[in-house]
């Protein structure tokens, strides 16, 4: 599959999100994610050290920069799966440093993992029937008494299925998740994501580990994100990806947010090249990396 | 996995605070009154007793400690003076009258307040101290605590021995060895049946060594190495080690039976005077001499010899250690034989200072060992010595503040509260946990 | 050899207070261990904190029998909060160790002659039943058959047993199939996902170690009750043979534990009662009847390691569901 064109109608981008000019830790029109002063040591190593970010709501932004950048440990502290040194940030407006991650999950930021985390034990059908919130049969007491929530339950198991479907994967539904392929599962933690009825939808690296035919899928599903007046946090490698749907780039190096703005102004930025390509200017990281081949003549 | 730990420990945090509150309380209430019996150990049929009588005036309220053969019990005088304790074994035991409970002026006489009581033929020791008017030798009461200080040292000493081995075993193959009573019982057992079989004594102490590290070879050849290279998860290993305890404990009961067995010289070792009122048995000073000997060899061994630095190299970081070369497989099989070893001459220290051999003899300190290996540092050899000396000396100097029975649980609670706080332990790095 | 006696020896097993006792004992690890992961090596230090409550609410408080089992439930759950504040968080090798510690203590703090007037001490605690016999509903005659044979007391103790033990397991049952046993399996094997879901997974790990807590509680109350309860009854080999019944049966299923419950004791009265007979038969060399007795649990132990290697899953278990398994 030629990495031009990943998907068979371009995508509509969302414009005028920040307030003036596009900077690092530019504020935004609308956002639904604010930061402040977040940082975040190892021993001596400064992992994350960010003086003020803001996440556009409705749009889908992309966290990109090179490996050890400090993107996932900053993904780790604002959904409450590390503590930060320092740092203050609120979610719509609720203050969340310290909140713990099931907290924050509740409140509608929901996270996918990196190496993911399908349940393997558990069938599909039950790993999105876990997504659900507020199943009162979730609760020591009541689960054992079935007419309390039976219903419940089979609402929970319609919308269930209905996402199923969405993601191809209705077929499947009573299997173990640990019998799908790597990126059936990928899908899987995504469409669970959506049984929480979230507001923000944080998806790290969910192109990784992903074979190129499931790629386009994945794309229009993140994108439906979107359609849906969710907001999208992603963070990425592959540029052609983010060029493709991210409405917004924001760009780590070594901690720090050294660049913001749409892609194709980040991607010419001075600092981002030097930061991120070095020798290979004009190249995208995914072909100098080899996990994409472009047809000839493309760049 | 340190989102588990970041949200766990918030948790923790305000659990642990409410906790304490309600533990100090609890313990206030516990300890406020305890309520002490003038006879204890009904139930066994061997028993030391007396009578506490100023000037033929009996005295209430004295309160008489026994402690040997592992066992340790406690009585208050009634109103008679009247006090007896039953003890399940007949052996040598440490009587003390605790002075500080004697009416104000009156103190024990003669002998000292703490005596070794010896058995005869029959299945009663009476025993009774001389009391009178006069000066509380102030000096008896710290001299106890220099013999459980000793004690401490002794026993530390044996334990460190063995917790070394558990330590290593745990630091190379990530396993918690629950059989490693079972080990260290090996040993005297082993030297039980040599000396019965006419062996000279000298000779089979360190065949029975030999013997316990053979033990220990064939443990790692025939089931942990196996089962490593199926790649068996940790948690089965571990089941695996408590069948294998339960396995070699009741084989040892098979042929033992439920009594308890003496090494040759175990009973009777003449009393050397230290200092002041203090005196150390032959045993204690040969079995402390042993022990530190053994201990120095081994540390050598671990410092120079080209073996050990592969042990701590592996201990430390197995895959690091197999990326320069080192054959981690025979480095696992070296730290069993070792292991083995200094458990079986653990164990047969162990016989001479309870005194006695009996079939779960290791099961009662395997907490303890670990004990040790969690205060020092699960992985490290130098880790596993401090701890032991530092668990010894604590259990046996306990006994001066606490009911004796209960000096156990000190350490206990010492090892729960490391692990809670500082997992590893003293000498032990961060890195290694979770 | 005595044929006969080693056949009511065995039968007797299978319908014993101690046989339903310990199954209620592997019903309450099988929440801890088999649902939720928990290597709980202290269960014994439950079943003493259960038997423990109801003798001494009944000897020291004079509770009636009904209050006395509230007060055995409720001490067990108190030790499950009191050890699993600190311990939840632990890995798995800690929470190992500092189990078996704090059961340990337990034991400890019972032989301990500091309270002697309350716990009895090494010599423990006897005739805590008489209200509970005085409830017996079945008057004075023999009931049942052949080697099943009970005074009207043994019989009200076997059928009120198995009545609780009935309910804990249909509890369980309920438990697993929920909603709240969905959310637990998937924190057996991934705490991290189940977090991102929004789900509180101490809380639910707390309520387990709690609900298996006073299932086994029950168990240990259940064990004292038609004799005795002991120190040395509550020692770590206990805990050891629990695990022996629950792996063998199936850790992680709800009939597992209530099956290698019974298949453990009905194989311990069978050889407790063979292996002596063989020796004084004297089938097995110089071995007098009393070491025979002794090999029995020599045979508990290479069984515990034969089944844990070769299938964890145990008899009715599902290996696919197993999380201890590693490959």
């Amino acid at each position: 599959m030629s990495g031009s064109k990943p998907l068979k109608k371009a995508p509509q981008k969302s414009t005028g999100l920040h307030v003036g000019d596009a900077s690092p830790g530019v504020k935004k029109v609308d956002p639904i994610l604010v930061a402040d002063h977040v940082s975040r040591k190892f021993g001596g190593l400064v992992a994350v050290d960010v003086e003020h970010v803001e996440i556009p709501r409705g749009a889908i932004t992309a966290l990109i920069g090179p490996n050890g950048a400090g993107k996932t440990t900053l993904f780790n502290l604002l959904t409450g799966f590390d503590k930060p040194d320092t740092g203050t940030w609120s979610f719509s407006g609720k203050d969340l440093a310290g909140v713990p991650a099931h907290k924050v999950a509740k409140m509608g930021q929901v996270r996918t993992f990196q190496l993911t985390k399908a349940l393997g034990l558990l069938t599909v059908l039950e790993n999105m029937k876990l997504g659900a919130k507020d199943q009162t049969g979730e609760s020591l007491f009541q689960s054992i008494f079935p007419f309390l929530w039976k219903k419940q339950e089979e609402e929970i198991e319609e919308r269930a299925l209905e996402i199923l479907e969405r993601f191809k994967l209705l077929k499947l539904k009573d299997d173990f998740a640990a019998s799908l392929s790597g990126g059936q599962r990928k899908l899987l933690e995504m469409a669970r994501a959506l049984m929480t009825k979230p507001t923000l939808v944080m998806l790290d690296e969910p192109m990784a580990g992903v074979n190129p035919a499931l790629t386009e899928s994945l794309l229009e599903h993140i994108l439906d994100l979107k359609t849906e007046g969710m907001t999208v946090l992603f963070v990425e490698h592959d540029m052609h990806m983010v060029r493709h749907i991210a409405d917004w780039v924001i760009v780590m190096a070594e901690g720090r947010i050294i660049a913001e703005g749409p892609p194709e102004d980040v991607m010419k930025d001075e600092a981002v090249v030097d930061a991120y390509l070095g020798s290979h200017q004009d190249v995208d990281l995914g072909v100098v990396t080899g996990r994409i081949t472009l047809p000839k003549g493309e760049k | 996995m340190s989102s588990a730990t970041t949200e766990n420990h918030t948790f923790f945090a305000r659990g642990m605070k409410m906790l304490l509150i309600a533990i100090l309380a609890f313990a206030g209430v516990l300890f406020a009154s305890p309520a002490m019996a003038d006879t204890v150990g009904d139930e066994y049929e061997n028993k030391i007793l007396g009578n506490v009588k100023n000037e033929g005036t009996p005295l209430q309220g004295v309160r008489i400690i026994v402690e040997g053969n592992g066992y340790t019990a406690e009585v208050v005088t009634d109103a008679d003076g009247k006090w007896s304790i039953g003890v399940p074994e007949a052996g040598s035991y440490l009587i003390t009258l605790v002075e500080d409970t004697l009416p104000e002026g009156i103190a024990v006489l003669e002998g000292g307040a703490t005596q070794t009581v010896e058995w005869g033929f029959t299945n009663t020791v009476v025993w009774n101290f001389f009391i009178g008017e006069g000066e509380r030798n102030p000096t008896s009461q710290l001299d106890q605590f220099f013999m459980r200080v000793f004690a401490g040292l002794n026993f530390g000493l044996l334990l460190g021995l063995a917790a070394i081995g558990l330590s290593l075993v745990f630091g190379t193959t990530a396993l918690p060895n629950f059989a490693h009573g079972e080990m260290v019982t090996m040993g005297a057992l082993f030297t039980l049946f040599l000396t019965l079989a006419g062996v000279p004594l000298l000779l089979s102490f360190p065949l029975a060594v030999a013997l316990s590290a053979l033990f220990g070879w064939g443990l790692d050849a025939a089931v942990w190495a196996p089962l490593r290279a199926r790649g068996v998860g940790i948690v089965q290993l571990m089941i695996v080690s408590i069948g294998l305890s339960l396995t070699f404990r009741y084989i040892t009961q098979a042929f033992l039976g439920g009594g308890t067995e003496q090494l040759p010289g175990a009973l009777g070792s003449p009393e050397i005077p230290i200092f002041r009122t203090v005196t150390l048995s032959v045993n204690d000073l040969v079995s402390m001499g042993v022990s530190l000997v053994v201990l120095v060899a081994f540390a050598f061994w671990l410092l120079r010899s080209k073996m050990g630095k592969a042990t701590r190299a592996v201990s430390d970081n197995a895959d690091l250690a197999a990326a320069s070369g080192i054959n981690v497989d025979q480095v696992i099989r070296v730290v069993w034989i070792m292991a083995g070893g200094l458990a079986g001459l653990a164990g047969i220290l162990w016989a001479y200072f309870r005194p006695g051999l009996k079939w779960d003899m290791g099961e009662k300190i395997l907490l303890f060992i670990f004990a040790a290996g969690v205060l020092g540092g699960l992985g490290t050899a130098f880790g596993a010595f401090v701890g032991a000396m530092i668990v010894g000396v604590l259990i046996e100097t306990s006994a001066q503040f606490i009911p004796s029975d209960l000096k156990y649980v000190g350490a206990l609670l010492v090892m729960i509260i490391i692990l809670l706080f500082r997992p590893q332990g003293i000498l032990g790095r961060r890195e290694r946990i979770g | 050899m005595d044929i006969n006696s080693i056949f009511i020896n065995t039968a007797q097993a299978l319908f014993s207070p101690v046989t339903i006792a310990f199954a209620m004992a592997a019903l309450g690890l099988a929440i801890h261990f088999g649902f939720v992961g928990l290597l709980n090596f202290g269960i014994a230090g439950f079943m003493a904190v259960g038997a423990y409550g109801y003798a001494i609410s009944t000897l020291t408080f004079g509770f009636p029998w009904w209050a006395a089992f509230l007060a055995s439930m409720a001490a067990s759950a108190l030790f499950a909060v009191l050890l699993g504040i600190p311990t939840l968080q632990l890995r798995g090798d800690y929470l190992a160790i500092v189990t078996i510690a704090a059961a340990e203590i337990v034991r400890l703090l019972l032989l301990s002659t500091t309270w002697i007037k309350t716990t009895g001490s090494a010599d423990g605690l006897v005739a805590y039943a008489n209200d509970f016999r005085s409830i017996n509903p079945f008057p004075d005659g023999t009931y049942g058959f052949g080697p099943w044979s009970y005074t009207a007391n043994q019989f009200w103790v076997l059928i009120f047993a198995l009545v609780v033990l009935a309910l804990a397991a249909l509890l369980l049952w309920r438990l697993v199939r929920s909603p709240w046993g969905r959310v637990i399996k998937g924190i057996r094997e991934d705490e991290d996902a189940v977090r991102a879901l929004g789900k509180n997974v101490f809380a639910y790990k707390m309520q387990a170690l709690v609900v298996g807590g006073i299932v086994a509680g029950l168990g240990g109350a259940l064990y004292v009750l038609p004799s005795s309860a002991n120190p040395m009854l509550f020692a770590t080999s206990l805990t050891f043979f629990v695990w022996t019944a629950l792996l063998l049966g199936g850790a992680a299923t709800v009939f597992g534990p209530l099956l290698g419950a019974v298949i453990f004791w009905v194989l311990q009265a069978f050889l407790g009662s063979l292996l002596p007979a063989m020796a004084d038969a004297g089938l097995l060399g110089a071995l007098s009847s009393a070491q025979a007795g002794a090999l029995r649990f020599v045979l508990v132990g290479i069984l515990l390691v034969v089944i844990v290697i070769v299938r964890p899953q145990g008899i009715v278990g599902d290996k696919r569901e197993l999380t201890f398994v590693r490959k």
